[in-house]
């Protein structure tokens, strides 16, 4: 028994016996509806969990009977990507260097352009100018994502091949860049909440040292913001990994290994709408192939998470 | 009020580093300051004691013009900074210049998150210095005048955040110190801090005054009566009463500056 029950009873006068009881029983009664408050919330909870479990399971199974007929050996080193042809070879290699191609070129856009741009709204900007910046920026999230593919298609490759005559019009560095601008937003608005967490009195610890508003934010603000901002970065890794639409539309379907950007290749997204738009037998080897091309892709984000997870523990400025 | 005929008008201090001339100050439209004349002698440390809200830490921020990184604040009046005289509240000084001349020590120790090292060589790369020998001689001087450098001399490229509440405070006092201020802001810098560590940021103050001025807040009427040569006396953003330390404590000439030190109000 708690205290506050015992000085519960010690209020009531001895010569209420019902008081008593009925006290008890009213925290009985709340007690059973907190329990069922706390079970709502827990399922609540569970829903997520649950789905990830289901969903690496389901990776997992459908993997297993691929990975039966094909050889871990072979699958991470041949260098060709057919399961469909009368000839298959089944290397992850292509897809992946697609992958990683279109998501590099992407943040090669969205970290330089979308740290700057944090770095201006939160040191520079007047307050005016911040308020109607980010919810600007934050529309540009809402664009569905099939629109940014064929913006790659239709704007900036043409615009690129200007530069480039030769470019072809599926390519890599197109919806690379359009993901970089996809993803920028997040990045900045992640960044500049990053920024802005930063105590005043550090930056005003740099400015009493005589120092610029420039050298304030790029010395003392972004390492004492690092820890955030990796963690802006690496969402923004994991979404340019994971993107679809755009690289599926505007950077070709054929599986090419290559790590020049100004060719096409099908990236493991691109691989896996292809296959699932198709109508390949269930169980068939095609069809399994591609819960291995997405366990590849589950396990690079994962692994990006993980790795963010220690850079952002690494660079934790206690203030 | 007019200090300089008060009770003591044999004790005015001379020479002087600096002297704020009417000086007010506004937040928007609050008036925080009125019109306070005050001298800073030089190489002598002079405290602003008075209860919380009084002003004492707008006044001293006005100094390095830290209110300008605020939008919305006005400054009325001088202050002029010797020997040159300048009146750094004027509108075409630039608030960087008077800061590259005037140091500032906070409150809380504020140690960027960087080395031992980079954080007391940041003002003078921030100064555009990046000669390494040069570097090294400032920062150990600096350290060394900081009464920290025996402590952190096997460690200096260690995070500044890993020293202690009362060595990180040692450490932006080298800061500080680094870049050769002519005057020295302390904001209330041992708040934070224990009794032993305050005792040794007292005793380092003390020695400090022979090569730099030194400006001091503090809400501890102990500490502006152990290390002050001068003490003003503010309340409700006015200066109430200045005077040599001594004679201020012991003599008030003010009924409320008497009231404040005999911990009736405050």
């Amino acid at each position: 028994m708690d205290t506050s029950s015992v000085a519960e009873q010690e209020a009531i006068p001895i010569s209420k016996p019902d008081a008593i009881e009925e006290a008890a029983a009213r925290r009985r009664a709340r007690q059973r509806r907190e329990r069922v408050i706390e079970g709502g919330l827990f399922l609540a909870a569970l829903t997520s969990v649950a789905t990830t479990v289901t969903i690496i399971a389901v990776l997992l199974s459908e993997s297993i009977g691929f990975f039966k007929t094909v050889p871990l050996l072979d699958f991470f080193t041949d260098t060709l990507w057919t399961p469909l042809f009368a000839n298959p070879h089944y290397g992850i290699l292509p897809l992946l260097a697609g992958t990683l191609v279109t998501s590099a070129v992407g943040l090669l856009v969205a970290i330089p352009l979308g740290t700057v741009a944090a770095i201006y709204l939160s040191e520079f900007s007047s307050s005016r100018l911040r308020e109607i910046m980010k919810p600007t920026l934050e529309l540009l999230g809402a664009v569905p994502t099939v629109v940014y593919g064929y913006f790659a298609l239709l704007v900036v490759t043409p615009a690129l091949q200007r530069v480039w005559p030769d470019l072809p019009v599926f390519n890599m560095l197109g919806p690379g860049i359009v993901i970089g601008i996809m993803i920028m937003p997040f990045v900045i608005s992640l960044s500049e909440d990053a920024m802005r967490a930063v105590p005043m009195v550090l930056r005003e610890g740099s400015y009493a040292m005589g120092a610029t508003r420039l050298q304030t934010a790029w010395r003392v603000v972004v390492p004492a913001a690092t820890s955030g901002l990796v963690a802006a970065y690496v969402l923004g890794i994991s979404r340019a990994v994971g993107e679809t639409m755009v690289v599926a539309i505007a950077a070709g379907q054929n599986p090419n290994l290559t790590w020049n950007p100004l060719e096409p290749a099908a990236t493991i997204t691109a691989y896996i709408v292809q296959v699932a738009l198709g109508d390949l037998p269930h169980g068939s080897i095609g069809y399994q192939s591609i819960f291995a091309a997405g366990l590849v892709l589950a396990l690079m984000t994962f692994a990006f998470n993980i790795l963010g997870h220690v850079l952002r523990k690494r660079f934790r400025e206690v203030y | 009020m007019d200090v300089a005929n008060s009770t003591h008008p044999q004790e005015w201090p001379t020479p002087l580093k600096a002297e704020t001339r009417a000086l007010s100050f506004s937040y928007g439209n609050r008036l925080a300051l009125k019109n306070l004349s005050l001298p800073i002698a030089e190489y002598q440390i002079t405290a602003l004691i008075g209860p919380s809200g009084c002003g004492k830490s707008t006044f001293l921020r006005c100094f390095n013009r830290m209110h300008d990184l605020y939008a919305g604040n006005r400054y009325e009046g001088e202050i002029l900074l010797y020997p040159d005289q300048r009146n750094i509240l004027a509108r075409e000084v630039d608030p960087i210049e008077v800061r590259m001349r005037i140091a500032m020590v906070f409150q809380k120790p504020n140690p960027f998150p960087k080395s031992i090292y980079d954080n007391v060589a940041y003002g003078l790369r921030v100064r555009g210095t990046s000669e390494r020998q040069l570097l090294d001689e400032k920062v150990e001087q600096a350290l060394r005048s900081a009464a920290l450098w025996e402590e952190v001399k096997d460690r200096l490229t260690a995070r500044a955040t890993s020293l202690s509440g009362g060595q990180q405070q040692r450490l932006c006092i080298a800061r500080a110190l680094a870049t050769d201020p002519e005057l020295l802001l302390l904001d209330e810098p041992t708040s934070a801090l224990d009794p032993i560590a305050t005792a040794s940021i007292e005793e380092l103050l003390l020695d400090l005054k022979s090569r730099v001025t030194i400006l001091i807040v503090t809400h501890n009427m102990q500490q502006a009566a152990r290390v002050s040569d001068w003490t003003a006396f503010m309340y409700l953003g006015e200066l109430v009463e200045f005077g040599l330390t001594k004679q201020l404590f012991t003599t008030p000439s003010k009924k409320q500056t008497e009231d404040y030190i005999t911990g009736r109000f405050g």
